[in-house]
């Protein structure tokens, strides 16, 4: 008996170690923020992991961002707890410029988050991609498109070079590509017609069909500007 | 009654107790009290040990696996193969914020100026030391993070609650270099002209002096290639006006380190591969080094050559031939008439090449390529490697086995051995995977390959053939080209050139090369191509094929290739037994490696931010 009563005691405060657990944390975030970055709506293609964007919160002992990378389509998605944040686009990332918010008269945007929200970020691009057409087959695939300058005040920026890449998978950047070709920015004779195409390598193992898209490096811009990715079936 | 007498008594007991501090007053008999340390110049020593002890390097010796981040070499340890698998540097890698140690350093200095029982000569050059020291590390500090708080003295908190009066800002990146170079010009008198090589003197001195301001020079002059690596304060970024003064500034230093006459190149050895290995094994008869850290059998040793020795030769049951140089490298070694080529394999046609021996696809290059790499069938230590794919049949087929020295059946019925004792085999650690290994710094004594004897093969910080590179720098960058030329000249002619490069020959291409085949694996090519800002042009992320053009310093490099040796199986034919090779990746390297704007300067901590709010982030990041 005495025994048994050592043993439910334990049990006790088991169940009590476990239950407690339910009052001691917080609930996860389940807000869900999520949109594109966009020009006057259209969204901006950029590569994998390389474009963020930062929130911040006051009110903190300490401080420490929130970083939400943007997808290459020009998505981004985070869940976060209300609050109210500030959002900000470093100066260093992506190939655009950031827009002044007319309620903070800078480029921080407060973000004062109640409920999840779906909201485009409106940024100012160097250039856009217009008009692409990317085809192909089993030997070569072609790109035509041509580039339209946004921002032509001082704050202009000349190419450095536009490259189509080609990847086995939906990740299409200099970093995955398997065939890429290039024409360098001062070798580009009308922005309204550019060509580009590549061969298509022999790939290991064998699939009949590949990814590809056009991207325009900007001069003294890390981040290049992406197309939307195109699979092309043999 | 007799109650208040012991009370009275208690008390008087107490009180003469607490009169007397001798007794509750004892030295330490464990540790050694300031003002014992710094009354005898010996203990004063051993604290300055410590300090010199703690000098950080980042690729070193001791920590083998950082050279296998970059296009150098390739790692043969399954736990590093990350190294050539992630695309990007973290923007963290090689940082450092340790004012911990420079508050030490500060500390030593202010108790050695109020010492009054050392000897004065003595006291001066005991803080000389320390001042380098400190130099050192801040420019460890500049070169990583850029501009960092330059604290001087000691700090004390005084407990008010209120620690802003001990929050400094980032000084500007100039204002680092310009320290560094006033106080090497400031202690160089209190220090002793050679004598020693692992502590302090003039030369090691005017050799940091002469680094740290070619350093500052060329961020000036090739910062304006990435305008976006800078900071509006100046933490970060030199103006392009100044890059000629800090030129010729490294240029002076370098010129009065020669006038010293206590340097010289090594030319100990007739045969100059067998001389370029021995600069940095020889730890007696050589003038070359100026500053490097020491080691001692049987007090202090390191597992280098335990880590690095070919595996057919390695005096352990583990480990061994871990560092596979690459073919990147090995390729960027020009020919003796001071022409670059990729090496031959195959012909016009695309038809491989035979070879009678191994070695005779290295014939005619840089004797400093046998003195860095072991080659396949050069022989270490006496013995011979043996690194070999297999046997390569005329049709192409390949006849190989999965263990080192494998045996099997060759298609005659011969059984015969199938692959070398040193690999290379896919996947196969602690071998030849990448068809070299290394031989700089790889130990050549018995029992260095031990894990209990260890080898005390010395760590060179400061070498005067550096020396001479960096005045070459210097003086092409100020465009006198005929000084260039002598300078690299001298370097070249003991690696065993015979013929000298024309003043019209040296451009930014051959400084480039002539660093990078001079001083690989010296902890010098990431801050190389940081300063200079190639960094984020040939490591770009791009999965390119080796470059042809082994000379052009822009060239992508971002995957290690490797270079693999067959034996040719076609009985009754000339070419039976002779030897193809084939330019390989190794199988665990399968992403390029990318370098991003924001790796110029490393990320300085969120917690280092939050305590001091004047601390500004770098750029890119």
């Amino acid at each position: 008996m005495k025994n048994s009563i050592k043993y439910i005691a334990g049990l006790f405060c088991m169940t009590l170690g476990l239950t407690s657990c339910e009052y001691d944390n917080y609930d996860e975030p389940k807000l869900l923020f999520e949109g594109n970055l966009v020009y006057q709506g259209e969204p901006i293609g950029v590569s994998y992991n390389d474009v963020y964007f930062e929130l911040w919160e006051e009110g903190w002992q300490t401080f420490g961002n929130i970083g939400v990378s943007v997808d290459q389509d020009g998505s981004f998605s985070s869940l976060l707890f209300s609050g109210d944040y500030k959002l900000i686009i470093p100066a260093s990332q992506g190939p655009f410029m950031s827009m002044t918010n007319t309620e903070t008269n800078s480029d921080t945007i407060p973000l004062n988050l109640r409920g999840s929200l779906d909201m485009d970020i409106e940024v100012m691009p160097y250039y856009m991609l217009r008009n692409v057409s990317i085809s192909g087959n089993s030997n070569t695939v072609n790109a035509d498109f041509s580039l339209e300058q946004i921002i032509t005040d001082e704050n202009a920026k000349g190419i450095n070079e536009v490259v189509l890449y080609l990847s086995k998978t939906t990740f299409v950047d200099s970093r995955t590509s398997i065939s890429s070709s290039r024409i360098g920015g001062a070798d580009i004779a009308d922005l309204n017609n550019i060509q580009l195409s590549t061969s298509v390598p022999d790939m290991t193992p064998t699939q009949d069909y590949v990814f590809a898209r056009v991207g325009v490096r900007i001069d003294g811009v890390e981040d290049m500007l992406f197309s939307d990715i195109q699979r092309i079936d043999f | 009654m007799k109650k208040y007498i012991y009370s009275i008594f208690a008390c008087l007991i107490l009180f003469t107790a607490c009169n007397d501090e001798e007794f509750l007053n004892r030295d330490p008999q464990n540790i050694l009290l300031e003002d014992q340390v710094w009354e005898n110049e010996d203990l004063v020593l051993s604290v300055l040990a410590d300090l010199y002890n703690r000098l950080p390097d980042y690729q070193t010796i001791e920590r083998w696996w950082e050279f296998a981040n970059f296009d150098e070499t390739f790692a043969s340890n399954a736990g590093d193969y990350w190294r050539h698998q992630n695309v990007d540097y973290g923007y963290g890698n090689w940082g450092m914020w340790d004012y911990g140690y420079i508050r030490d350093i500060n500390l030593f200095i202010e108790k050695a100026e109020r010492a009054d029982q050392l000897d004065s000569e003595v006291k001066a050059r005991f803080i000389a030391e320390a001042k380098f020291i400190r130099a050192m590390v801040y420019f460890e500090h500049v070169k990583r993070m850029g501009g960092v708080p330059l604290i001087l003295e000691s700090l004390e908190y005084d407990f008010s609650g209120d620690p802003t009066y001990l929050q400094y800002a980032r000084a500007k990146e100039h204002e680092v270099y310009d320290y560094i170079i006033e106080e090497m010009e400031a202690i160089k008198g209190d220090l002793p002209d050679g004598g020693t090589r692992s502590r302090a003197t003039v030369g090691a001195a005017l050799a940091l002096e002469s680094r740290a301001a070619l350093y500052a020079g060329s961020i000036a002059n090739y910062g304006q290639l990435t305008p976006n690596v800078s900071l509006p304060g100046g933490e970060v970024g030199i103006p392009a006006s100044m890059a000629d003064q800090y030129y010729t500034i490294s240029l002076n230093a370098s010129e009065e380190l020669m006038g010293l006459g206590t340097y010289e190149l090594y030319q100990n050895d007739p045969d100059p591969s067998e001389n370029y290995a021995n600069i940095f094994l020889n730890k007696s008869a050589n003038n070359e080094v100026i500053f490097a850290k020491d080691f001692l059998v049987q007090g202090r040793t390191h597992g280098f050559t335990i880590d690095n020795i070919p595996r057919s030769l390695r005096e352990e049951n583990t480990s061994g031939g871990k560092m596979n140089p690459s073919l990147n490298l090995v390729q960027s070694f020009e020919l003796l008439d001071n022409t670059f080529a990729p090496l031959p394999t195959t012909d016009e046609n695309g038809d491989p090449i035979y070879y009678e021996n191994q070695l005779d696809i290295f014939e005619g290059r840089d004797p400093r390529l046998a003195g860095t790499v072991i080659l396949p069938g050069a022989s270490f230590r006496g013995s011979q490697v043996d690194i070999w794919g297999g046997w390569k049949t005329t049709d192409g087929t390949l006849i190989t086995s999965d263990q080192l020295g494998g045996r099997g059946t060759l298609p005659n019925g011969e059984n015969a051995q199938l692959v070398g004792f040193d690999g290379p085999i896919p996947n196969l650690e602690w071998s030849a995977q990448g068809g070299f290994y290394l031989r700089k710094y790889v130990d050549t004594s018995v029992g260095s390959g031990q894990r209990g004897t260890g080898s005390a093969v010395w760590w060179i910080r400061f070498r005067y053939a550096e020396i001479l590179l960096n005045a070459a720098e210097a003086a092409f960058e100020l465009g006198d080209n005929a000084k260039a030329a002598a300078y690299m000249n001298e370097v070249r002619r003991r690696a065993g050139f015979p013929t000298d490069l024309a003043p019209s020959e040296i451009d930014f291409d051959r400084i480039v090369h002539e660093r990078k085949v001079e001083l690989s694996f010296e902890n010098h090519i990431l801050w190389d191509y940081k300063r200079w800002r190639l960094a984020h042009r040939v490591w770009n992320g791009e999965s390119v094929d080796l470059t042809n053009n082994p000379g052009d310093a822009e060239a992508v490099s971002t995957r290690v290739f490797g270079l693999r040796p067959y034996k040719v199986y076609d009985p009754g034919s000339p070419n039976h037994e002779k030897w193809v090779f084939e330019e390989f990746i190794p199988t665990p390297v399968f992403n390029p490696h990318r370098f991003r704007l924001g790796n110029y300067y490393s990320f300085i901590g969120d917690n280092v931010r939050n305590a001091n709010p004047k601390i500004v982030r770098n750029p890119n990041q």
